[in-house]
């Protein structure tokens, strides 16, 4: 298999980790971008090198532009040409609709939404050149079905999907699909901070019985980034266990 | 570069990088309905002169290229200011 440049955003940990060391073992080259967790993104390009892979670690906050032009240039110049993104950064800042403060809000949207218009304008034009790119959005259930507490996070994540559509009608001619992949309850420190009471409330509504892991989501970006999927485009994968069917 | 070479190179952008055929590429012929050159591919096309030409072209600009020639007019402009 033909080895591509890809970058995960918010890769250091977690979902974005698993993927990253998913494209890692795959035989790409891996970007593995974080904003503040340097030593998380040092394990897990550790983790990629000592399964015989190549990666690197990229700082950049993927809700600002200037760090994502930045971190795109880091990127070129260590592997070249980024060929397949995955739009994983996500941070969750919950509340009822009625107490959410503004700045939650704007912070979700930014982080989750905002960013993955940054990332695939800068990713496109080398793809267009190309003629051949991957780019992956990671949505969630909560943006298909909503989550009570969640309405900024779900909105960004609807956002997503109807970003992925868009952009996949726009460059579908040129060897360029577009896609997101929505998972359900994933074993991550995000779910973590659930209560145990929320976890024991969920899961008779899980068809397979139990969480999902992070490797599970990463299977599903792996096949998607392939040059297998190649007609797979404008798509919502959604992995979650049968928890929304 | 004299016009000549503007034309010649820009002749050789729309093939390699649009895929345009080289038989249909003259200095009247419209992007869009001689050449069959969709709203991507003419983004396509801007970035392309602006990465082999060293030129910079606002959106405002950009709308006003019709034809290869205007192209040609454009990139003739601001290689001389």
């Amino acid at each position: 298999m033909a080895g591509r440049v890809a970058l995960v955003t918010g890769g250091s940990r977690g979902i974005g980790r698993a993927i990253a060391e998913k494209l890692g073992a795959d035989g790409h080259r891996v970007a593995v971008n974080y904003r503040s967790r340097r030593d998380a993104a040092d394990e897990a390009v550790a983790a990629i090198v000592a399964g015989g892979g190549e990666a690197v670690a990229v700082e950049g906050d993927v809700g600002d532009a200037a760090a994502v032009a930045a971190m795109f240039g880091a990127v070129e110049e260590a592997f070249g040409p980024v060929e397949i993104l995955v739009n994983n950064a996500g941070i969750t800042a919950d509340d009822l609709l009625l107490r959410m403060k503004p700045e939650d809000w704007d912070a979700v949207i930014r982080t989750n939404l905002s960013s993955a218009f940054l990332t695939t304008k800068a990713a496109l034009r080398g793809m267009l050149k190309a003629r051949w790119g991957r780019i992956i959005s990671i949505a969630s259930v909560a943006g298909i079905a909503g989550n009570p507490g969640q309405a900024n996070y779900a909105a960004a994540k609807a956002g997503l999907i109807g970003f992925t559509k868009s952009v996949a009608k726009e460059v579908g001619s040129r060897g360029i699909t577009v896609n997101a992949v929505a998972p359900g309850f994933i074993e991550t420190d995000m779910t973590d901070a659930l209560g145990g009471e929320v976890r024991e409330a969920v899961l008779p509504s899980i068809a397979v019985g139990r969480f999902g892991t992070p490797v599970e989501i990463a299977s599903a970006v792996g096949y998607l980034a392939s040059d297998e999927a190649s007609y797979v485009t404008g798509q919502v994968l959604v992995v979650d266990g049968g928890l929304s069917f | 570069m004299d016009r000549a070479e503007v034309e010649a190179k820009m002749t050789d952008l729309l093939v390699d990088e649009l895929g345009i055929d080289r038989g249909k590429i003259a200095m009247s012929a419209s992007f869009e309905e001689d050449l069959e050159v969709d709203s991507l591919g003419v983004v396509e096309l801007l970035m392309a002169l602006e990465d082999n030409f060293g030129v910079s072209i606002p959106d405002e600009e950009a709308e006003q290229i019709g034809t290869v020639g205007q192209a040609v007019d454009l990139v003739m402009q601001k290689l001389g200011g």
